[in-house]
């Protein structure tokens, strides 16, 4: 019902499998912590891969931006790897996908972190 | 623990068959109204894209009624009303709440505010349904209705 999340190590990039739904309460806050500890970890090489996302609320939109912006403001990179269909229209008519950094492909998205 | 209290009123009003529940200021009523909607919506014939954009615009609107409106006060409750017709399907929220400027909303897709956390619910609410009104409700509380076309089919 709520979300999931699993973290791994590819090289020095931090990738976040996130799966279920990312929505106000329980879902986006979990998305919210993991991505705090891994920025206070210095671990600021992220890949959050949305695959297994089924539903994202503008609450869920709003934990992706900011944790967007703090990965950023730390000085590291957050992108996002194999959107579904449904996360990709939100993204598309919210215009975050002109802003946000999307792949399809893990390998090639490792490879873009500096 | 069981916070949603329905309470089933059918009632007929212009051919259509109106179902309302009273809900707690919960995010489980939030829950509970995006299923019970979606449960409705269902019947109506709409294709999944259609039923996840009502699902959708009725928990913003549940969200908004929840958090922003009565501030998950246990003394307020949220009225959901839910009617389906033979030409639209109908979702009403109703909250308890000292309401809402929603003439003076920023812009979402606006440069300066793309990267802002919050603030995209009611655009999106507008963006997936056909029709989207609000109410200033006597003596406090927002209603806001939706309404999705139904195409003959």
């Amino acid at each position: 019902m709520s979300v999931k999340l699993n973290t791994r190590q590819v090289g020095d990039v931090n990738v976040i499998d996130v799966a279920g739904r990312i929505t106000l309460g329980e879902g986006s806050s979990a998305l919210r912590d993991t991505l705090r500890e891994m920025v206070a970890k210095n671990q600021k090489k992220i890949l959050l891969n949305l695959g297994e996302v089924s539903y994202i609320d503008s609450s869920g939109i709003g934990e992706l931006v900011s944790g967007f912006t703090t990965v950023t403001n730390q000085g590291g990179q957050l992108k996002l790897l194999n959107l579904t269909k449904r996360v990709r229209d939100l993204l598309q008519i919210t215009k975050l996908i002109t802003v946000l950094d999307v792949h399809d492909d893990e390998a090639s998205a490792i490879r873009s972190f500096a | 623990m069981a916070l949603r209290r329905p309470v089933l009123t059918g009632a007929r009003t212009g051919g259509e068959s109106e179902i309302v529940h009273i809900l707690e200021s919960t995010l489980e009523s939030v829950d509970t109204a995006e299923a019970l909607a979606l449960g409705a919506a269902r019947t109506t014939g709409l294709d999944q894209d259609e039923l996840q954009k009502i699902a959708m615009a009725v928990r913003e609107s549940m969200v908004n009624a929840v958090v922003h409106g009565n501030r998950y006060s246990a003394h307020k409750k949220v009225r959901l009303s839910i009617a389906s017709g033979p030409k639209q399907f109908t979702v009403k929220v109703a909250d308890e709440g000292e309401g809402f400027d929603f003439d003076h909303l920023p812009d979402p897709l606006a440069p300066e505010n793309l990267l802002r956390s919050s603030g995209r619910g009611i655009f999106l609410i507008r963006a997936f349904m056909d029709e989207f009104q609000v109410r200033r409700l006597s003596p406090a509380g927002t209603e806001v209705t939706l309404i999705k076309y139904l195409m003959a089919r």
